[in-house]
C-alpha cells in the first residue's frame, strides 16, 4: 500500500483518538478547580466530595490523553520526516515550549495534587489544581500555535535554497489571528465536553436516587450553567472562526458548503447530494443569503466557489487539484454544527430545570440529558476532521503539499507503516475499552466510593 | 559559545535529567513483580514513584520537543530512521503510563496482574532501548548524503549496542533498587537492599566492559582528547562505590552515586558526540552535526531566552515536589495508586 495513505490514516486515527480525551481534560480541569475553590471558600464538605469524585474521572481520562500525546509528538518525525525538516525551525518551537511551559506544570502539580491531600494546606492544594488546569489549557494554546502555522503560515521566510521555512517573527507566530480564533473555540469546546459529562452523570444519579442527593444537585446545577455558557461561547467562537476562514482558507469554506460557483449573496446548504467529479449538485436545499450572513454578518457579500478558487490556485501554485474531499468537509461541518445546535437545545432545557431548582426528570428528558454527553465528542472530532481535511492538499497551506511531507519510502517502508498502524489501532482499542470500563465504574459508584 | 553549542548542552542536560529521574522509575517498574506477591506491598512500591513518574517522563517529551525545535534534521533523521525501535518504545510507554493510573482502580487479580506486567515491560523495554539508541548515535548508523537513514531495525541491534542496552537495563534497575531502599521500610526495604546488592555486581561489570568496548568500537576517546577520558572513569568509580555505601546502609549516598554514574555516562556519550549528533557509518562527512542539523539562529535565540528563564523555574517546583514527598512510603501511608 501507498505510504502516504498509511501515514495519513495513522495520523487521523491517532489525532482523533487523542482528541477524545483532551477536551475533557481541558474542560473538567477548570470545573474541578472551581469546585475545590468553593470547598476552600465555604468549607462545605459537599464540594470536597465532588472535587474528589470528578477528580477520579479526570485522572482516568487524563492518563490516556497523556500517553497518546507522546505518540503525537513522535509521529511527526517518524511518519512525516520531510515535513519535520521543512517546518522544524518554526513548528518545533511551540512543541518544545508546550512541553517546557505546560506539560511540566501539568504533570508535576497533578502529582502533588493527587498525593498531597493531607500534606498541603487546603488553599495551596487547590492552587495546585488551578495550575493543572492552567497547564492543560496552556498546552492547548501552544499546540494551536503550531497547528495554526499549518493552516495560515505567518512570520516566516523561505530559506535561500528553498529547502525549508524559517521563522522571522516569533510574535507574529504567536499572535497569528488564526490562533486567536481557534483557541477560544477549542477552549469552549473543552468546557462543553466537561459540562455535558457532568450533566449526564449527575442527572443519572439524581434519577436513580443516590444518597448524595445535595452534592449531585449542586453538580447538576453548576454543570448545566457551565455547559450552557460553554455552548454559547463555542457557537460564537465558531462563528468568528468561520469569518476568518473565508479570508484565510476560502476553499475550506466552499468545500464545507459544497458551493461550486461563486455566489453573491451566497446561499447556505441545508442538504446537498453532490457529484464530486463533475463539481455539481445532484440534489440540494439551500437557504439564500445565509452563507453571506455567516461570513459577513450581512445578507450580501461574495463567497467564492470551488471552481473559481481552483482556477485561482492553479494560477498561483501551478497545475494540480486544490480541492479537498468535499464530501468529508461537507458532512464533518454538518455533524459539528448539528451537534452544536442540539447542545444548545439540551443545555437550555436543562438550564430551565436547574434554575427552578427542579431536579426531577422524566424518563425521556433523563435519557436525553444522559446521551447528550456524546454530542460534544461528535462535534470535537468532526471539527478537527474539517480543519485538517479541509486544508488538503496542503500540509502547510500554500507552502508544502501533504504528499511532499511524508517520510521517504526508502526510510520508512509501507510494511513498517502498516505494522505501526495495526499496532496502534490495537492498542487504542484496548485503551478505549479499559478506560470506558473504569469511567463507567467510577461514575456509577458515586461519591462515597471516591473517598 | 555559539547558540548551537548552547542547545547541544541544553539537550544533554534534558537527557541527563531524564535518565537520572526516569531511570529510577524504570528500575522500580522492573523490580515491581519481584518485590512482592502481596497486593498491598505492590501498591506501596508503586506509590514510591506515584507523585513523580509523570513529571519525570516530561523530561523526555521536552527533550524530544527541543530536538525538533533546535535540530529538526536530527529529530527527523532519528525518528524516521529508528522507526521500529521507537514504535516499541511508544507501545511500552503507552502501557506503562496508563498502568499506573489503572491498575489499582479495579480489584481483580487478573486485571492487576495485567497492568503490573505492563509496568514491568513498559519499564524494561525503554531501559534497554535507550542504551541501544545512544550507543548507536556514537557508533554510527548508515546515514546517506541526504541525511536519511539507510539501514533497517537490525542495523541497530549490533553487539556493541546490545551490550549497552543490557548495561543501561542493569544500571537503571540498580538505580531503582537503591531508590526503593530510600523510600521503603521493613521487609520491602530489606528486599530492595538485597536486590541492590545482587544487581550491583553485573551492573558494574557490564559498565566496565562497555567502557572498554567503546574504545574499540567508536572514536569516543580519541575524540575527547583524553584516554580513557576522566568522565567515564568517574562514572565507573561512582558505580564501584555503591556497594560500600549499601553495606553501610547509606542509601542516600548510594543513590547519589548511581545517579552520578548515569549522569557521567550520559555526559560522556554527548561530549563524545560533540559537535556531531548522529555519526554516519557510511562517510564521516555525512554525519549530522549541530551545525548542519540546526534551526536558524533567530529560532535558536528565541528558544534560548525561553529556556534560560523557564528551565530553572521547572527545576525549582519539581524540587519542591520531591521535598513534599520526601518521607518513606509504608503500607499505612495513604496509597493513591
Amino acid at each position: 500500500m501507498d505510504t502516504l495513505l498509511l501515514a495519513r490514516l495513522q495520523f487521523a486515527i491517532t489525532s482523533v483518538f487523542h482528541f477524545f480525551f483532551v477536551p475533557l481534560t481541558l474542560g473538567l480541569s477548570l470545573f474541578i478547580a472551581l469546585l475545590e475553590t468553593a470547598y476552600v471558600k465555604t468549607g462545605d464538605e459537599k464540594f470536597k466530595k465532588l472535587t474528589k469524585f470528578w477528580g477520579n474521572l479526570f485522572l482516568i481520562n487524563f492518563a490516556v490523553g497523556v500517553v497518546t500525546g507522546i505518540v503525537m509528538e513522535f509521529q511527526f518525525g517518524m511518519n512525516w520526516s520531510e515535513y519535520s525538516r521543512f517546518v522544524g525551525d518554526i513548528f518545533g518551537v511551540p512543541l518544545a515550549i508546550e512541553a517546557l511551559l505546560a506539560f511540566f506544570i501539568e504533570s508535576t502539580f497533578l502529582g502533588i495534587w493527587v498525593f498531597g491531600w493531607n500534606k498541603l494546606p487546603k488553599t495551596l492544594h487547590a492552587a495546585c489544581f488551578w495550575l493543572v488546569a492552567i497547564g492543560s489549557n496552556l498546552s492547548a494554546l501552544w499546540i494551536l500555535v503550531a497547528n495554526s502555522f499549518m493552516q495560515s503560515p505567518v512570520g516566516f521566510k523561505m530559506a535561500a535554497d528553498g529547502s525549508r521555512a524559517e521563522m522571522t517573527d516569533f510574535a507574529a507566530l504567536l499572535f497569528n489571528p488564526y490562533v486567536w480564533k481557534q483557541f477560544p473555540h477549542v477552549l469552549a469546546g473543552g468546557v462543553v465536553t466537561g459540562g455535558f459529562l457532568i450533566i449526564a452523570i449527575s442527572s443519572w444519579h439524581l434519577i436513580r436516587g443516590t444518597n448524595e442527593r445535595s452534592a449531585f444537585e449542586a453538580a447538576m446545577k453548576y454543570g448545566t450553567i457551565y455547559a450552557f455558557i460553554g455552548t454559547l461561547l463555542v457557537t460564537l467562537a465558531g462563528h468568528t472562526q468561520m469569518q476568518d476562514l473565508i479570508k484565510t482558507q476560502p476553499m475550506k469554506v466552499a468545500a464545507a458548503e459544497a458551493l461550486w460557483e461563486t455566489e453573491n449573496p451566497a446561499s447556505f446548504s441545508l442538504f446537498t447530494v453532490g457529484n464530486e467529479k463533475e463539481l455539481k449538485d445532484v440534489f440540494a436545499i439551500r437557504i439564500p443569503g445565509m452563507l453571506s450572513f455567516l461570513a459577513y454578518n450581512s445578507f450580501e457579500g461574495e463567497v467564492k466557489g470551488i471552481k473559481d478558487l481552483q482556477k485561482e490556485y492553479e494560477q498561483q501554485y501551478g497545475p494540480g487539484s486544490y480541492i479537498p474531499s468535499i464530501i468529508t468537509a461537507y458532512w464533518s461541518f454538518r455533524f459539528m454544527v448539528g451537534a452544536g445546535t442540539l447542545m444548545l437545545l439540551v443545555s437550555f432545557l436543562a438550564l430551565i430545570k436547574v434554575l427552578k431548582e427542579n431536579y426531577t426528570f422524566s424518563p425521556f428528558l433523563g435519557a436525553l440529558l444522559f446521551w447528550s454527553f456524546l454530542l460534544p465528542y461528535i462535534a470535537n472530532s468532526s471539527g478537527w476532521i474539517l480543519a485538517e481535511m479541509g486544508r488538503q492538499p496542503w500540509i502547510v497551506f500554500g507552502l508544502l503539499k501533504t504528499e511532499a511531507g511524508v517520510s521517504p519510502a526508502s526510510v520508512v517502508s509501507s510494511g513498517e507503516l502498516l505494522l505501526s498502524l495495526v499496532l496502534f489501532t490495537l492498542i487504542y482499542g484496548i485503551l478505549a475499552l479499559a478506560d470506558l470500563f473504569l469511567l463507567k465504574k467510577y461514575a456509577a459508584a458515586g461519591i462515597e466510593a471516591a473517598e | 559559545m555559539d547558540l548551537q553549542t548552547l542547545w547541544f548542552i541544553l539537550i544533554t542536560v534534558l537527557f541527563t535529567g531524564f535518565f537520572f529521574l526516569e531511570g529510577f522509575d524504570y528500575g522500580v517498574g522492573i523490580l515491581l513483580p519481584f518485590m512482592s506477591k502481596d497486593d498491598l506491598e505492590r501498591r506501596t512500591v508503586i506509590n514510591t514513584i506515584g507523585p513523580f513518574w509523570d513529571a519525570n517522563e516530561v523530561w523526555l517529551i521536552t527533550a524530544g520537543g527541543a530536538m525538533f525545535a533546535a535540530f529538526p534534521e536530527w529529530y527527523a533523521t532519528l525518528f524516521s530512521g529508528f522507526y521500529v525501535a521507537l514504535l516499541l518504545m511508544l507501545a511500552a510507554l503507552i502501557f506503562r503510563g496508563v498502568a499506573f493510573e489503572f491498575r489499582s482502580k479495579h480489584d481483580n487479580p487478573a486485571w492487576r496482574n495485567f497492568w503490573d506486567w505492563s509496568i514491568f515491560f513498559g519499564s524494561a523495554i525503554p531501559a534497554v532501548l535507550w542504551g541501544v539508541a545512544l550507543s548507536n548515535f556514537i557508533r554510527g548508523v548508515p546515514i546517506d548524503e541526504s541525511m536519511n537513514y539507510a539501514g533497517g531495525f537490525f542495523n541497530l541491534l549490533n553487539p556493541y549496542a546490545l551490550l549497552c542496552g543490557i548495561t543501561s537495563f542493569f544500571i537503571f534497575t540498580l538505580h531503582g533498587a537503591v531508590f526503593l531502599t530510600l523510600k521503603t521500610t521493613g521487609t520491602l526495604h530489606a528486599k530492595a537492599m538485597g536486590f541492590a546488592k545482587i544487581i550491583w555486581g553485573p551492573a558494574t561489570l557490564l559498565s566496565f566492559l562497555f567502557m572498554i568496548y567503546t574504545s574499540t568500537e567508536t572514536d569516543l576517546y580519541q575524540h575527547l582528547g583524553i584516554n580513557p577520558g576522566v568522565i567515564p572513569v568517574f562514572s565507573v568509580l561512582a558505580l564501584l562505590s555503591v556497594i560500600f555505601m549499601l553495606k553501610k546502609n547509606a542509601s542516600g549516598w548510594a543513590f547519589a552515586m548511581t545517579g552520578a554514574a548515569i549522569a557521567f555516562s550520559t555526559i560522556t556519550i554527548f561530549t563524545g558526540l560533540y559537535p556531531r549528533v548522529l555519526v554516519s557509518s557510511l562517510k564521516p562527512e555525512w554525519s549530522l552535526t549541530i551545525y548542519n542539523a540546526s534551526s536558524s539562529s533567530y529560532t535558536l535565540g528565541i528558544m534560548s531566552i525561553i529556556a534560560l528563564i523557564f528551565v530553572p523555574i521547572v527545576l525549582i517546583y519539581q524540587g519542591w515536589s520531591y521535598w513534599i514527598f520526601r518521607s518513606r512510603v509504608t503500607k499505612d501511608s495513604e496509597l493513591e495508586y
